[in-house]
């Protein structure tokens, strides 16, 4: 196991309750983060950190719950124990002494400006074009001025290379022109913590590469970001961290060359077998 | 061009002509049209010299001006009904979807009743509110104080019971529309307007909803004609829409099949009308849903002009991408 992990479980076993670790300067910290859909338990005491300036990615089959605890860190899904902190902020939740309270559907979206989120079917909304789609968070959502946005996601639009799409609806676009603008649009709000589920799963190969450039060039620009991919060429080139799940336990975490080209337990090494 | 004899059994073809082939003969389409055209003339002239109907007197009701005053009022209860009735659909359907059992369970409710019981009896009930409650009262409950009273025949005309009973069942109706429009979103479009930091109520109105109305608008047209249409059963408890004013007028001077007609030459020109706004409306939410637009009626009719005229061919008519609204 990785100094990152062992740290981690070693510090919450010697706290005893999940809220109470020393403080620790990584931007995301995941801390034995429990979730079940009914009967089944999809996170089992999950823990992780990924500080500022870093990108991780989470390897793992499918249903080892790399996509389920991605969402749990914008809160789309809500967890059953452990604590998860993005910049210092509990997610979903009010600490008042020593209860937790539910947040409200504002204060929580409150927290989810801060974080952008990339997802497998891109979810571009189809009834507005490119560009309105990058300016309408940032002019509804926290009211900055119309032109300043405009001019703001035209750069962006540059930037993923899709500047003369603009005016494309969503069903005019490719599924790599849509995830780039996807991109785009969770970059418009400025977030300090980007998070990618699958994003090139749904695309066609040719188009993976497209993607894959801009996700290295936020990168290497310093965006902090959580990425789960089966792309493990790009797993091995971008990730600081790489973490490989499974049966909604971490099994390995490291850096690539430890977990991808020399993983310590057999369910890693028959995973990457199976997917290089 | 000239083509090399072709060996026996085989064909020689080349893939780079264009196909010439000798279009197929329809034969039985003409049989077919030649068969509708005589029935259809034989029906007109058979209508068209039938001496017991008096063309003259549909001429002369058309613009009579209680017909009029009748075209009016359906009109005005038409608007009045589907205007409320979406509003008050839309707020049953948000009940209907909420995870509150008691708002979800009294809007069921809702809907089983109006839709369960026949309009008819649901007019003529409202006609007979006055039995129920003489006099409706603004006030405290269960105390003494009142702040407004009423005779309950003095504001529940037959006009108010007539939009009210209308406008109550259309509800059940629209709410089930707007409910099956609001599940066909995908829920990916609510997590990605939640990840960008949008409020539940924010998502609701810029997202969700825009995607719903492609879906709302077309049975909702629909149930627009069809509003229109049952006004005429407003004539239980008479109401003077334009069904009731032709047959108050044949009753006086036993023309009843020619006012007929002058109710139906009305009912058609409204829900011609009507239709109209619904195209509109189609293309306006149709944003984004296809790579093109279908052409408006006078984009065709340019088109159409177009094509008659010689000179440089115009791009056809598909090609045209558009962007409406802003």
């Amino acid at each position: 196991m990785s100094p990152i992990e062992n740290q981690t479980i070693e510090a919450s076993s010697a706290a005893g309750e999940p809220g109470a670790l020393p403080p620790s300067d990584a931007l995301v910290q995941i801390r034995r983060v429990r979730k079940s859909f009914g009967a089944h338990q999809v996170l089992r005491d999950v823990s992780l950190q990924v500080p500022a300036g870093t990108v991780t990615v989470l390897l793992g089959p499918s249903g080892s719950g790399k996509s389920t605890l991605l969402r749990c860190v914008n809160h789309l899904e809500t967890i059953d124990g452990g604590r998860i902190i993005v910049d210092g902020e509990l997610i979903g939740y009010r600490q008042s002494g020593h209860r937790i309270h539910e947040m409200t559907p504002k204060q929580i979206a409150k927290q989810r400006r801060g974080i952008g989120m990339v997802f497998q079917k891109f979810n571009l909304f189809p009834h507005m074009t490119a560009l309105e789609n990058v300016v309408e968070a940032p002019v509804g959502v926290v009211g900055r001025a119309r032109p300043l946005a405009r001019q703001r996601a035209m750069d962006l639009l540059a930037r993923v290379g899709l500047e003369d799409f603009a005016g494309h609806y969503p069903a005019q676009l490719s599924g790599g022109q849509q995830q780039r603008v996807a991109i785009a649009r969770a970059l418009a709000m400025d977030p300090k913590l980007m998070l990618f589920d699958e994003p090139t799963s749904a695309l066609d190969p040719e188009l993976v590469g497209d993607v894959l450039d801009v996700m290295r060039e936020l990168a290497r620009d310093g965006m902090t970001m959580i990425v789960v991919t089966h792309e493990i060429g790009f797993a091995r080139s971008v990730a600081d961290q790489v973490v490989f799940m499974d049966g909604g336990v971490v099994v390995e975490a490291g850096p690539p060359a430890e977990v991808i080209d020399a993983p310590q337990r057999q369910r890693t090494r028959n995973f990457l077998e199976s997917v290089m | 061009m000239t083509v090399a004899a072709p060996a026996a059994g085989s064909l020689q073809l080349s893939t780079e002509d264009d196909v010439d082939a000798i279009p197929l003969r329809h034969p039985w389409r003409w049989v077919g049209a030649v068969a509708v055209i005589l029935v259809l003339a034989f029906f007109l002239y058979s209508v068209g010299t039938n001496p017991n109907l008096d063309f003259a007197t549909v001429g002369t009701f058309v613009f009579d001006p209680r017909i009029l005053a009748g075209v009016g009022l359906t009109v005005l209860i038409t608007l009045i009904s589907m205007v409320v009735s979406t509003l008050l659909a839309v707020l049953v359907a948000a009940m209907r979807l909420s995870k509150n059992p008691v708002l979800s369970g009294v809007a069921w409710f809702y809907v089983w009743v109006f839709r369960g019981t026949p309009q008819i009896v649901q007019i003529v009930l409202w006609g007979y509110l006055g039995l129920l409650y003489e006099k409706l009262t603004l006030g405290i409950p269960l105390t003494d104080v009142v702040f407004w009273q009423v005779n309950t025949n003095d504001l529940i005309n037959a006009f108010v019971a007539g939009t009210l009973a209308l406008t109550l069942n259309q509800a059940a109706y629209s709410s089930e529309i707007v409910r099956a429009g609001m599940l066909s979103v995908d829920e990916g479009q609510r997590e990605a307007a939640y990840s960008l930091g949008m409020s539940p109520v924010y998502t609701f109105r810029r997202v969700l909803l825009p995607q719903a109305m492609r879906v709302i608008i077309p049975p909702m047209g629909n149930e627009t004609i069809s509003m229109l249409k049952n006004t005429s059963l407003l004539m239980v408890i008479a109401v003077p829409e334009v069904y009731t004013a032709a047959t108050m007028i044949s009753a006086q001077n036993l023309k009843q099949v020619e006012l007929l007609i002058v109710a139906s030459i009305w009912y058609l020109i409204m829900t011609t009308i009507l239709s109209v706004p619904q195209y509109y409306l189609e293309r306006r939410f149709g944003r984004g849903s296809t790579r093109t637009l279908p052409p408006t009626p006078f984009q065709r009719f340019r088109a159409m002009l177009d094509r008659r005229r010689p000179g440089p061919a115009p791009a056809p008519a598909t090609q045209m991408t558009e962007v409406i609204g802003e």
